[in-house]
């Protein structure tokens, strides 16, 4: 019953949220300013994680591949296949879950427990819409860029990797990667991605927007949001899959 | 003027406001008092909106917010101003942008008049001078009079002020007081006052709503509620003349 009452709350809250803005301008201005807290300020961490799961999934990928049959192309291809199709939409999407999505649930909650939402709405703002719709804007256009350089620097780490330790050489790589690339494969990933940030965003929103008490619950809120983000990321990963592939 | 008809609010099977009637005159400070608990709030958000009554009609010059649309309940939202127990204050903009937002909002003035309305509105509120200010950087008096200037800034015809003393000093408290009731005076609006504080109430109320349990328990003027009755009312009233009645030792 819980979950019904949440979803039916939850699918309220969007309808208020995408209501025809009050002053559009101040909404543009509003996106860019998400699209900065959101994409700019995400593309640290996100470089980090990509480049070591490259580095890493082409040590893993030299070490299992030990028949001499086998072509050292079939690195390039997998690291680039799995990069593209899972690693980068799935493990970057699941980070910024942790980054973005708390930030969301803690600024909502805190501007929940001080009134300032109940003041913009008292002004007769659509606090949702002013609030909320920005973020999902700008997460719907910044998490598929930071998924695109995710890919390239994933992709690049191994490549780097593979030269340096030796596992495979920069020809190889680059051949295999550049054989097994299909378009579908990176459609399909910006297909992920745009749903895994409309729910990062639109959840975290959602366990932000109708926080209740104090600080406590601005952080059970804050841990929620992430949680329960994480949790739908691999639910649609799998369903997309099951669907498009 | 606001009309407020058998008003009931209940959270699950709490039943916080029991059928409330009261009447709120145009261009008067109307005080809300009762201990803590006693509703003063909820009745409070009732009226503006934040809360959605069980029973009831709430009528702003006739018009009643119940029965309106999203849309007309927006548009009369203009009409309101208020200042809350924390003044509410945006933290992600300075003073300026905060008292601006409305405006911004609202209506289509250009950036130069916006500019002028927000100095004018800081002015009113003595806080000239301090635009660029956050939130973090001025005292809880300077943050009430900023929510003062912001709800304020559209010039409203209804200011509703939930304990706009709380958490000052006696002075400041005079001061937000002295400035709710100038507002009032100057813009004719129907304020409504949520307030603990005993010497606001007898020195710039106009007229008195004693909530006790959900329940409008008096009504009245300042110098009615001095010789009143109610003995509840009198035990309520008089806990807080300590500081009213204290005069320095004369020496």
């Amino acid at each position: 019953m819980n979950l019904f009452y949440h979803f039916g709350e939850y699918l309220l809250l969007l309808k208020k949220t995408f209501t025809k803005p009050e002053h559009r301008k101040i909404y543009i201005k509003r996106i860019f300013q998400e699209a900065q807290a959101i994409g700019v300020e995400s593309l640290g961490i996100i470089a980090i994680v990509s480049v070591f799961v490259g580095a890493v999934t082409t040590i893993n990928t030299a070490y299992q591949l030990v028949a001499s049959w086998i072509s050292d192309t079939v690195i390039g291809s997998i690291v680039s296949d799995s990069t593209i199709l899972e690693l980068s939409p799935t493990i970057a999407t699941l980070v910024l879950a942790g980054k973005i999505g708390s930030n969301i649930a803690t600024e909502l909650g805190t501007m929940r427990i001080s009134e300032q939402i109940d003041a913009m709405e008292v002004m007769g703002v659509n606090s949702a819409g002013y609030l909320i719709l920005p973020k999902i804007i700008a997460a719907l256009f910044m998490v598929p860029a930071l998924i695109i350089i995710s890919m390239f620097l994933s992709i690049l780490g191994g490549y780097v990797v593979g030269m340096y330790s030796g596992v495979v050489s920069p020809e190889h790589f680059i051949n295999g990667a550049r054989d097994s690339f299909k378009i579908f494969t990176f459609v399909f990933a910006m297909i992920k991605t745009v749903t895994f940030a409309f729910l990062i965003s639109s959840v975290s929103a959602y366990q932000g927007y109708y926080a209740e008490g104090g600080s406590i619950e601005v952080g059970k809120a804050s841990t929620k949001a992430v949680v329960y983000s994480s949790v739908l990321i691999l639910l649609f990963d799998y369903l997309l899959a099951q669907l498009f592939l | 003027m606001i009309e407020v008809q058998g008003l009931v609010k209940k959270f699950g099977d709490k039943e916080v406001l029991k059928g409330i009637d009261a009447v709120f005159e145009e261009g008067k400070s109307n005080m809300i008092i009762g201990s803590s608990g006693s509703g003063k709030t909820v009745f409070m958000k009732c009226i503006v909106g934040l809360f959605a009554p069980e029973k009831g009609h709430i009528l702003f010059d006739g018009r009643d917010y119940v029965a309106m649309k999203y849309g007309q309940k927006k548009k009369l939202h203009q009409e309101i101003g208020m200042l809350f127990q924390n003044a509410a204050l945006f933290d992600s903009m300075n003073v300026e942008e905060n008292v601006a937002f409305p405006l911004q909002l609202h209506t289509k003035m250009t950036k130069a008049e916006i500019s002028k309305r927000v100095d004018f509105c800081l002015d009113r509120v003595n806080l000239a001078g301090e635009n660029l200010k956050s939130p973090d950087e001025i005292s809880g008096g300077m943050r009430k009079r900023v929510g003062i200037a912001r709800a304020i800034a559209l010039e409203p015809k209804y200011l509703f002020c939930d304990e706009p003393n709380s958490g000052l000093d006696p002075l400041t408290s005079q001061v937000i007081d002295k400035l709710i009731k100038e507002i009032t005076i100057d813009l004719k609006t129907t304020s409504i006052i949520n307030t603990h504080d005993m010497n606001s109430v007898m020195e710039y109320g106009d007229h008195i709503l004693y909530l006790h349990q959900g329940l409008k328990q008096w009504e009245g003027s300042p110098d009615e509620i001095r010789n009143t009755n109610d003995a509840r009312l009198r035990e309520f009233i008089y806990a807080a003349q300590f500081t009213k009645d204290t005069k320095p030792a004369s020496n």
